[in-house]
């Protein structure tokens, strides 16, 4: 198992109190797995992966325990952290377009970047020109500026520089998002390419476009209010979902074919609960129909099927 | 109708105007009421160039957009472009950048009254956008007298579509409206559009989306650096995409059910059986023209060199 999470819990510190924006996730990566994990704005899906790399100053860790390759990560020690980021678990940021030093050469960055890990950049130069020819890079934008650079080429370069080191664990933080669709395509292809290369062991893609990460991901997870709402292999969580989450999610996504005057799709009604004082029980309890009294009681995440994981008293 | 007729945008560029860009070239197509009409394109394609002409936000430098028979480029003076903006209005991509966060939201209304309706008296007034909320499946208590900040992204774009209703437009610039808005709130704002255009209104739907362009759109356009490259009947152009650009387009789009490799290998399988040379083929060392090409009836293709790649 490349990551295990249990129990994680990381708050936000506000002046009206504690914002539960991570409450209590627990679940595992395998091996050269690529785990999709959507969500929408608020359901935790920045914060977990944010509190795999580095807790900002707004975040306050409160508990659980985060294990790599059997090593429990320190991630409430932003000292300590050192030595497992980059080198061990690594980050391509939602920003990649705007996450290089604009006033460095980008070969001198990426040198003063491993430097700072005790790494000898004479050590990885070939690989780096490899890697960068990999993704059809001229080797010459080590040269370059950012700014010389288009979004897409800065996208794969950043991408190079993210997993130079060969680290177990990749988290891609909406690396698409910004992206053109034939573009998004080629750097969504290229992380699956990373994997199978074993640049990366295990990777976490974090979108809020499900249909997108069905095309790369071997299993999805869906985050709601904070918490984990189900996790199955990808083909699971399209065609056969138990969460009534993921169901009225799914029905919500007009499909290339869908007409508005042959099938009309409707949104789920209502908004995500504030997680300032999160409503007892399950989080989705006001927006579901099939919602009861037991709903006031927390349903556990459990696995129901082989491999398919639901935290649902309802899913069958 | 609004009809865009050949209409070519060049911006100038460069550090004393020296240098030119044609962000659109030759764009021909129209909106007529009670139609959606999605102009797909990715960023760069001039998609919201268009829109933003049709709205005179920028000039047109070649060409013209008549509204109705009236060339807009020819809107002089405050009192004619009131009377245009009272048949043509834009929402745009971030709800947030479209409101003064000082004020609360509400005001896009009452500044509406001020110049359009300043006879309405308050009471009527207030039943008239109370009506207009309702539309838009707003409650009034919600969203009245609030800050931006205080409401969300599918609240705030759902105001600036009631503003537009109590204006009574016949044409709304729609630019990527939706991309911004969750998930499950996204498709709401979409069957909103829908309904408005069951009530008559001609939309331009500006959408780098080819599933929410299929899902409402009874025209699509497809745009590809200034140029339209594929226009035509919604389903037809989904169904049976000709130019190389379009059909890379498809095949990039993520789809559930499907992986990007079978749809790319459904498209192939069709383009190999297709042997025979069709009026849209040019020949080796022809220029491309700016007119389209018919494929078949309400179905419309720029014409393209046969083994061109994209």
């Amino acid at each position: 198992m490349t990551l295990e999470v249990s129990d994680l819990r990381v708050y936000y510190r506000t002046l009206r109190g504690d914002v539960r924006a991570l409450d209590g996730p627990t679940f595992t990566v395998a091996d050269g797995e690529i785990m999709g994990l959507a969500g929408e704005s608020g359901s935790g899906k920045s914060t977990l992966s944010k509190s795999l790399i580095r807790l900002d100053g707004r975040m306050r860790y409160i508990g659980g325990s985060v294990t790599l390759d059997g090593d429990e990560m320190p991630i409430w020690d932003d000292r300590a952290m050192d030595e497992f980021r980059y080198k061990r678990v690594s980050i391509i940021p939602q920003y990649a377009m705007s996450a290089m030093n604009p006033t460095r050469k980008i070969g001198k960055m990426i040198a003063e970047l491993l430097e700072s890990r005790g790494v000898r950049f004479r050590d990885v130069r070939d690989e780096l020109h490899r890697r960068l020819e990999l993704v059809e890079l001229e080797r010459d934008v080590l040269d370059r500026y950012p700014l010389e650079l288009s979004g897409g080429m800065k996208q794969r370069t950043v991408m190079v520089i993210s997993t130079l080191l060969n680290p177990s664990l990749l988290i891609a933080d909406e690396v698409t998002s910004a992206l053109d669709v034939s573009t998004q395509r080629a750097v969504a292809e290229t992380l699956v390419e990373f994997r199978d290369r074993e640049f990366v062991k295990s990777m976490i893609v974090v979108t809020h476009d499900i249909s997108l990460v069905y095309q790369i991901a071997d299993t999805i997870m869906v985050m709601y209010g904070g918490r984990l709402a189900e996790k199955a292999s990808a083909k699971t969580i399209i065609e056969m979902p138990k969460h009534p989450y993921t169901k009225m999610l799914l029905d919500s996504l007009p499909e290339v074919g869908v007409k508005y005057e042959d099938k009309r799709l409707s949104g789920i009604p209502g908004s995500p609960p504030g997680l300032l004082n999160p409503p007892q029980g399950c989080r989705f309890r006001d927006r579901c129909p099939l919602a009861d009294k037991q709903c006031l009681e927390q349903p556990p995440f459990v696995e129901v099927e082989s491999d398919h994981h639901v935290a649902c008293w309802k899913a069958e | 109708m609004l009809k865009f007729d050949r209409v070519t945008k060049v911006y100038k560029v460069g550090a004393f105007g020296g240098g030119e860009f044609t962000a659109v070239r030759d764009a021909s197509f129209e909106v007529r009421p009670g139609e959606v009409v999605s102009l797909i394109g990715e960023s760069g394609s001039g998609k919201s160039t268009l829109g933003k002409m049709a709205l005179r936000i920028a000039s047109v430098s070649k060409g013209k957009i008549t509204c109705d028979g009236i060339d807009v480029s020819t809107l002089r003076g405050h009192r004619a472009l009131k009377d245009y903006y009272r048949k043509v209005q834009g929402v745009f991509q971030d709800p947030f950048s479209s409101y003064n966060p000082i004020f609360k939201a509400d005001r896009v209304f009452s500044m509406i009254r001020e110049e359009y309706y300043p006879e309405v008296s308050q009471s009527e007034w207030q039943d008239r956008v109370a009506e207009a909320l309702k539309v838009v499946r707003l409650d009034p208590n919600q969203v009245l007298g609030k800050y931006p900040h205080q409401l969300s992204g599918g609240q705030l774009q759902r105001m600036l579509l009631a503003r537009a209703l109590l204006l009574d437009i016949d044409y709304l610039v729609a630019d990527e409206v939706i991309s911004m808005l969750d998930a499950s709130t996204r498709i709401d704002v979409l069957n909103l559009l829908a309904d408005l255009k069951a009530r008559g209104m001609g939309i331009l739907f500006v959408t780098h989306d080819l599933a929410l362009g299929n899902y409402i759109s009874d025209q699509t356009v497809i745009l590809y650096k200034g140029e339209i490259v594929e226009r035509g009947v919604t389903e037809k152009v989904f169904s049976d995409p000709r130019h190389p650009y379009t059909k890379k387009l498809f095949a990039s789009v993520p789809q559930f059910h499907k992986k990007w490799e079978e749809v790319e290998a459904e498209l192939r399988a069709k383009e190999a059986a297709d042997t025979s040379t069709h009026p849209y083929h040019l020949e080796e060392g022809q220029e491309v023209p700016s007119e389209l090409v018919q494929v078949s009836e309400g179905h419309y293709v720029q014409p393209f060199h046969r083994r061109a790649a994209v």
